[in-house]
């Protein structure tokens, strides 16, 4: 399957091609064409198992590829693998980082392995620190740190070196919704602070939909849609209107079915559900209608297509949320910490 | 050298700051020499000026040598587990240097407990040396520890999980020490068991200290330190190899 982002022929800063992986007889990623643009903050969405970090290892180099190629920056991943790590920085789903460093000696440690000399380590710790929050905590004790610090101290690490590209591998997975939101407005800082393009994996349809300028869809090692969030949603449609009434009025449904905004009606027991095109200015129409038939409207309500609605359309089927064991895997690895 | 030096520099903030490991890590040693010293020296002395507790000294330096490397090297797996591994895996930086530098911070933090206990040895006298036969110990101390570093490492790259550390114990760090003449002379030994002894690389390193600090051994100090050298070649390879081949 071929699929190309219509605009941006100039810049492409990440190319691949015929991008395959097999574990054993397993096939992870069947053959992927995909090229994102610089600058972009590109979302690849989709169930756990679907492929997201496999293409995100593959591209970071930590995995070889079965077929196919891929540059970043112009730089072969697997001929130019310095070049490649260079440019890009990465912070993965599961922790990396040393519990009984400091979060100044994580970041030091990973300024030296980058090549930086003393003044550059040294500002650019102020730098991302600074970025997310933790100038205060520097010099505790990484094992002391919440989860959503080590979250953003990896990304402050994974920003040290001014990469290119920025990978995030489910940046928010195990966080409570307050530190999702406070990682989110991160990234979103740190991509305007530093123009760099982040690709970001996630199975949170609000997340992608929220900081994504544009996403792909991924199931079963496949990219089945790719646009942006607007485009994705648009697919479906429009915005659902229910209407409550009882009992039901064949004329005023056909009513509603003969307006012009109408795209789609389906009717369960006594609830109308009506496909439009914009639902805010439908709901007063639909109440003059009913008002004109003398129809009761005993209850409202309208959903806004989210990505999800879209991965179901695609796939016929809802994202399975497999990600409960995550957390408690990492629960694990933390205590087995504790024993070093 | 900027690698070399960013991963040892790892090793020596890990190693300053956990007191309590050190501590923790000269206890079993410490263990041994007093409780096995006073025990059998009550009734076994080497020669008549030699007592056990200062034959084993030597033997019990190559202990917390060994067990320090060893538990040091073996790190790369708890790295592994803890994912600090893929980070460094990442990195723009050959995997010889990322090894050659996390050998020389656990070969330094060795020999720092090593010379602690070194210290303590000579504060008891129970071991004499002058300036000469403390840089040939420490020329020993540093062959031992390396070559179980890189043995370590040579396992820790092969295994994928943090429960074979236990396998690695029961059935090398154990039998090296019990089987390398640290607690027991080489004269005089059942056939069976000094096969197993003379194929020890271990058992050369304490006789070449033994050798260094004065007391009783038994092979030529040039072949306890041509065998010590062929071992650490071999290893150095043999984990180098194997953590270019690891994956994270």
């Amino acid at each position: 399957m071929l699929i190309r982002r219509r605009a941006g022929i100039a810049s492409e800063i990440i190319v691949v091609k015929g991008l395959g992986k097999n574990f054993g007889s397993l096939t992870a990623l069947h053959d992927l064409d995909l090229a994102i643009k610089e600058g972009e903050l590109f979302g690849l969405l989709g169930p756990n198992g679907a492929g997201k970090t496999t293409l995100i290892s593959i591209l970071a180099t930590i995995l070889p590829p079965t077929r196919g190629s891929a540059t970043i920056c112009g730089h072969d991943i697997r001929h130019n693998q310095h070049e490649v790590r260079r440019s890009i920085g990465i912070v993965f789903q599961d922790p990396s980082l040393d519990d009984e460093l400091t979060g100044a000696e994580n970041l030091d440690f990973h300024a030296r392995l980058y090549g930086l000399d003393t003044r550059a380590r040294l500002s650019r710790m102020e730098e991302v620190l600074a970025l997310v929050d933790l100038e205060d905590r520097r010099n505790d004790l990484v094992k002391t740190y919440s989860g959503g610090m080590r979250r953003r101290l990896e990304m402050a690490r994974g920003l040290m070196h001014h990469p290119h590209v920025l990978f995030l591998d489910e940046p928010t997975l195990g966080l409570d919704p307050q530190t999702r939101r406070k990682i989110w407005n991160h990234i979103l800082t740190l991509k305007d602070t530093f123009g760099m393009t982040v690709i970001l994996t996630t199975h949170y349809m609000d997340e992608a939909d929220h900081l994504c300028s544009a996403i792909a869809i991924m199931d079963h090692g496949q990219i089945v849609a790719l646009d942006t969030p607007d485009a994705l949603k648009s697919q479906l449609g429009g915005d659902v209107v229910y209407l409550e009434t009882s009992p039901l009025d064949k004329e005023f449904v056909k009513d509603l079915r003969d307006a012009q905004e109408v795209t789609n009606v389906s009717i369960h027991d006594n609830i109308l559900a009506l496909t439009v095109a914009k639902g805010e200015s439908f709901i007063p129409i639909a109440f003059d209608a009913a008002a004109r038939f003398g129809v009761t409207i005993s209850g409202v309500s309208m959903r806004k297509p989210n990505l999800e609605d879209v991965f179901i359309k695609i796939t016929g089927r809802e994202i399975r949320d497999e990600a409960v064991s995550t957390p408690k895997e990492r629960i694990r690895v933390y205590s087995w910490g504790k024993r070093r | 050298m900027a690698t070399i030096y960013t991963l040892w520099l790892r090793e020596i903030r890990r190693f300053k700051r956990n007191k309590g490991r050190l501590i923790g890590s000269m206890a079993l040693p410490a263990l041994f020499l007093v409780a096995l010293g006073s025990g059998f020296g009550a009734f076994f002395r080497y020669r008549s000026d030699v007592s056990y507790t200062a034959f084993i000294g030597p033997g019990i330096v190559g202990m917390s040598l060994l067990f320090s490397s060893m538990f040091g090297g073996m790190n790369v797996l708890w790295d592994k587990q803890f994912g600090f591994m893929k980070e460094i895996l990442v990195a723009p930086v050959s995997r010889i240097a990322i090894v050659a530098g996390k050998t020389l911070g656990t070969v330094t933090t060795s020999l720092i407990r090593g010379t602690v206990f070194l210290a303590a040895l000579y504060a008891g006298r129970l071991v004499e040396f002058d300036i000469i036969g403390f840089l040939e110990v420490l020329v020993f101390m540093f062959l031992i520890s390396a070559s179980f570093v890189g043995l370590a490492i040579a396992f820790a790259s092969r295994m994928s999980d943090p429960h074979g550390f236990q396998l690695i114990m029961n059935f090398v760090i154990m039998p090296v020490f019990f089987l390398s003449g640290s607690l027991f002379p080489l004269d005089g030994l059942p056939g069976w068991l000094k096969v197993l002894t003379f194929l020890n690389p271990l058992t050369y390193g304490v006789d070449g200290m033994r050798f260094a600090l004065g007391g009783p051994h038994h092979f030529p100090p040039l072949l306890d330190l041509s065998v010590l050298l062929i071992f650490w070649a071999l290893t150095t390879i043999a984990g180098a190899l194997m953590f270019q081949k690891m994956s994270a």
